[in-house]
């Protein structure tokens, strides 16, 4: 194992080559997957005036041309990457807390929580995006909270939270379909469509309140790495080498909801990137610390690759991208299954 | 192999000077798991530079015991003490210096290697910046040479044989450089060759002036290595002390309700565990002479 | 195989009372609602059809009982009896206590297959829509025995697997539903799982299918008992495991499909109804299958009743109220103990 070392020995890391190499081969996906969503779209504008007005010469370029570039494609960049990548993030610290590859924010209900207070919002109040961020906000943490309460047994077990996460998660569900069923049809088909985890129409606005949550969480993630990776050798052994295995775990269970709510008002609730990212991330590096950098990265691959399929498969009617990660996402999941029973079996 | 003395102040074992009274100790100790107290009002010594062993049948608490030797576990009532110190009082890093616990079945993260394994245990020597230092990679090394295993630094543990497993796991908590190790049971899946190979190794680290103690589930054994015996049974000490006073008929009696006869174990002197006969033989046959056994199988006509 | 012999005692008297429980919610159920029909009246009209009702407002009164509550009871005893059964069955078949046909995806099958019946071909008849809903059902269940077949499956990862089917499944459904917006308001009130509202005529056809399967399920019961012994073990007494499977897993599709189109997809039934039975029942199929049909009918009926009894002139779906009784007990097993021993 190769290391790192700066400043006479006061700082040395632990280095892994191999992944290193993977998220240079990630970024180069997801400068080619940005190209893509920038020069591609259902107006076409040419590739020269594009590449004008993102370096800042609008000459020959239209108005409606500078807005599409720069109004509705790069915003709906921006946060297909910060969303991703906070999911991806959120997914390996849960994936870490509760000790099951498994263990993703989405399934647990973090993220229906989320989704459930901004529909609450939504359905009542009209769909302005502070409030759904305020409601989605609220609501995960609410939920969150209420999920730690009821698996909480002299210690968060991994199991129990995922098992009462998903009847937490059926709770909520019920709550959403009584919320669309007596909002009118246009409330109610927003609502829907904003459930399915859509980056359609995101805006600057919506990349400020991302700016805001990356700020805050990313020197926290950073403080948190080590105690998730020695936490990954079990809480017994990991309270050995002494760590205090009680506080960690509230912290990495507080950072990573507050991860998931950065992705649920910037996207809406998307499933299963928090539990694709981190597998891949693991399984293209070998990497075996905790790599919640990777799986970030490979987060905001994974959404923006979603995204721009949804927006071209039926194009012109453009899919949530929830939708796309939902339906691949479960596949993955069931395969996965598949596999670890396999490992077990 | 010769059994160590009980009260081992003989300083040409090592360089460190003999510390004086327990290593550890529990005062009154009850413990126990949510709705459940396994053990109640207990007291224990451990002697410094001992090689004890916990029997006892399963769920008797020895586990448990050892759970809250190595702070895994909270007492409800009473207090551990660490060198004199209370447990509960320490410090966790500090704690994490001078007694680890390897438990019973210890999850490797997926795909490490046994370098990157071993590295763990320096984490309470390390901090947010100095993650891996020459001396730390100089620890690794050393503790893969003394369990042997210098020639897997580089393999994914998830490809070893279990013996080899173990003995990599015990390096792990080697390079935490403790003066106390506890294990839980680190010989339970292992064929005989590598119970043996592993207790060897204790013996060895145990020489080198450290204090064990370890979980075990073959008598024989046990009596073997020990420099001290803890029977468990219901929570309870049935009885503790050196091999040759603990492994008796009767201790066997109430701790596992085994009726058997104590012989003397030929290879090494110390105490051997027979089973009574078992009832598929029929009646015994008077030539069998319980204290000869190498010459049991000759049966007069 | 009473453990004591107090067993079969407390069975018989448990299904005798919760008998005239269901009967005596049946008549609640019908004197409840926006237009409160007293007892007397209730029973004057039930026991001489409109023509023992005196006056105008008796014979609105009797309208209302009969086109209206009458088959809307009758419609909560048979789905929720068909949901019971149908929670019992599957987790003796995946001989896992948490099996449940809404968690486990089953529902979410059911309902893709009634939103691309109405969307993609239009239907909307009663049975065109049922069977719709019974192929997706049996879809969806076939994923999830196959996946639970081989080998032990601890509870976790088959509602886990549970939970990606329907989260696949149920992108699909949205996916339509959002483009096909008439289907999406035809389809958002039923998506709750209610009883208001829903087509009399569905009660008789419901009603068979149900018998039919509940039929199947005690001819197979005494089988599925040995199926609880693990495969191995089954085959060794002589259960044709794959035959006993195979009807068991026709049965609850045709239970499930039913149901769900019966009434919207309901979650929870099926996972509370037969963990009281086996309360109650112990192991033995039989006994589990009775209990479950009654206790099912009396869950849906009492959460018919307290929706429309507490909402004053709206009313609260029956499938919300069953959740947030269903969900807290779920949590509560999970809680119980080390969920391996589950």
């Amino acid at each position: 194992m190769s290391a790192l070392r700066l400043f006479g020995e006061r700082v040395s890391l632990p280095v892994r080559r191999r992944l290193v190499v993977v998220l240079v081969g990630a970024v180069f996906v997801l400068l080619g997957g940005a190209l893509v969503s920038l020069y591609t779209g259902n107006s076409s504008i040419e590739a020269k005036i594009t590449t004008g007005i993102l370096i800042g010469d609008y000459a020959g370029a239209s108005p409606f041309e500078v807005f599409t570039v720069l109004d509705v494609r790069l915003p709906r960049l921006v946060c297909a990457l910060v969303a991703g990548f906070a999911l991806g993030v959120s997914g390996a610290l849960f994936q870490e807390l509760t000790e099951n590859p498994l263990g993703s924010p989405d399934i647990i209900g973090f993220t229906g929580g989320a989704a459930t207070g901004a529909v609450l919002v939504t359905v009542t109040a009209g769909g302005a995006l502070v409030g759904t961020a305020a409601g989605a906000l609220t609501g995960g943490l609410v939920t969150a909270a209420l999920i730690y309460l009821l698996a909480w047994r002299s210690g968060l077990d991994g199991y129990r939270l995922i098992l009462v996460g998903i009847g937490v998660t059926a709770v909520l569900g019920a709550v959403r379909a009584y919320a669309l069923s007596r909002a009118d049809l246009e409330q109610a088909t927003a609502g829907l469509r904003w459930l399915s985890g859509s980056l359609t129409g995101r805006g600057w606005d919506d990349v400020a309140i991302a700016a805001i949550g990356l700020v805050i969480l990313a020197p926290a993630t950073a403080a948190l790495h080590r105690s998730v990776s020695r936490l990954s050798v079990g809480s017994d052994l990991a309270t050995s080498q002494g760590l205090d295995v009680p506080r960690a775990r509230i912290a990495i269970a507080v950072v990573g909801t507050a991860w998931v709510a950065v992705a649920v008002v910037v996207a809406g609730p998307i499933s299963f990137v928090a539990l694709a990212a981190p597998h891949i991330a693991r399984s293209l590096s070998r990497a075996s610390g905790a790599p919640l950098f990777s799986a970030g990265v490979f987060g905001a691959v994974l959404l923006l690759l979603a995204d721009v399929v949804a927006l071209r498969v039926f194009s012109p009617t453009q899919l949530p991208t929830g939708v796309v990660t939902a339906v691949v996402g479960g596949a993955y999941l069931l395969w996965l299954l598949q596999r670890l029973r396999r490992g077990t079996a | 192999m010769t059994a160590l003395p009980h009260e081992s102040r003989d300083s040409s074992l090592s360089s460190a000077p003999p510390p004086a009274g327990d290593a550890l100790a529990m005062r009154g100790v009850s413990l126990g798991y949510p709705g459940r107290t396994v053990i109640e009002d207990l007291d224990l010594r451990i002697c410094a530079r001992s090689f004890t062993v916990f029997i006892g049948p399963n769920a008797c608490g020895k586990s448990t015991a050892l759970k809250g030797l190595g702070r895994l576990l909270a007492p409800s009532k009473g207090a551990v003490l660490l060198n004199g110190r209370d447990l509960a009082r320490l410090k966790t890093a500090q704690v994490a210096r001078e007694i680890t616990m390897l438990p019973q079945s210890p999850i490797a993260p997926p795909s490490v290697t046994v370098g990157e394994l071993v590295a763990r245990g320096r984490a309470p020597y390390q901090s947010v910046f100095r993650r891996y230092s020459r001396e730390d990679e100089r620890i690794v090394r050393e503790s893969l040479e003394v369990t042997g295993s210098a020639d897997l630094i580089d393999r994914p543990v998830a490809e070893l044989s279990g013996g080899q497993r173990q003995r990599v796991w015990i390096s792990v908590v080697l390079a935490q450089q403790t003066g106390i190790l506890l294990l839980d049971e680190p010989t339970t899946y292992l064929d005989l060759a590598h119970q043996i190979e592993v207790l060897d190794l204790c013996a060895r680290l145990h020489a080198d002036g450290r204090t064990l103690v370890v979980v075990l589930h073959d008598l024989n054994l046990a009596a073997r290595y020990a420099t001290d015996i803890v029977a468990f049974a219901d929570g309870r000490i049935v009885a503790e002390g050196p091999p040759a006073d603990v492994i008796t008929a009767r201790t066997v009696r109430e701790t596992f309700g085994v009726e058997c006869t104590v012989t003397t174990d030929p290879a090494s002197g110390t105490p051997l565990v027979v089973p009574a006969r078992p009832p598929h033989l029929g009646a015994a046959t008077p030539s069998i002479r319980p204290t000869d056994p190498l010459h049991s199988s000759e049966r007069t006509p | 195989m009473p453990i004591g012999s107090r067993r079969p005692r407390i069975r018989r008297r448990v299904f005798a009372g919760a008998i005239v429980a269901l009967v005596v919610l049946a008549l609640m159920s019908v004197m409840v609602g926006p237009r409160p029909i007293s007892l007397e009246s209730a029973l004057a009209i039930l026991s001489e059809g409109v023509a023992g009702s005196s006056g105008a407002a008796g014979r609105v009164d009797g309208v209302v009982l009969w086109s209206l509550r009458v088959p809307r009871t009758a419609l909560a005893v048979v789905v929720g009896a068909a949901l019971g059964m149908a929670g019992a069955l599957i987790q003796a078949v995946t001989r896992n206590p948490l099996a449940d046909p809404g968690i486990i995806g089953v529902n979410a099958g059911a309902s893709l297959f009634v939103v691309l019946a109405v969307s993609v071909f239009g239907w909307s008849g009663v049975l065109a829509t049922a069977g719709a809903g019974m192929l997706g059902a049996l879809l969806a269940l076939l994923a999830i025995v196959v996946l639970s077949a081989r080998g032990r499956m601890s509870p976790l990862v088959l509602v886990l697997a549970g939970t990606a089917l329907a989260a696949t499944v149920g992108g699909v459904t949205s996916a339509v539903l959002i483009v096909d917006s008439d289907a999406f308001d035809q389809v958002r009130f039923w998506t709750v799982g209610s009883l208001a509202g829903r087509d009399p005529d569905l009660v008789w056809p419901a009603l068979g299918l149900v018998a039919l399967a509940a039929l199947a399920a005690t001819a197979i019961a005494v089988r599925v008992n040995t199926l609880a012994l693990g495969e191995d073990m089954a085959r060794s007494l002589g259960t044709s495991v794959v035959r006993t499977r195979t009807i068991a897993v026709i049965t609850v599709a045709v239970l499930c499909g039913t149901a769900t189109a019966a009434a919207g997809p309901i979650a929870f039934v099926g996972l509370t109804v037969p963990f009281a039975a086996r309360a109650v029942a112990g192991t033995d199929t039989r006994w589990i299958l009775t209990l479950s049909i009654v206790f099912g009918a009396l869950l849906m009926l009492a959460a018919d009743v307290v929706g429309r009894a507490i909402a004053g002139t709206g009313e609260l779906e029956a499938g919300i109220v069953v959740a947030f009784v269903g969900a807290p007990l779920f949590i509560w097993m999970a809680r119980r103990r080390s969920v391996e021993h589950l």
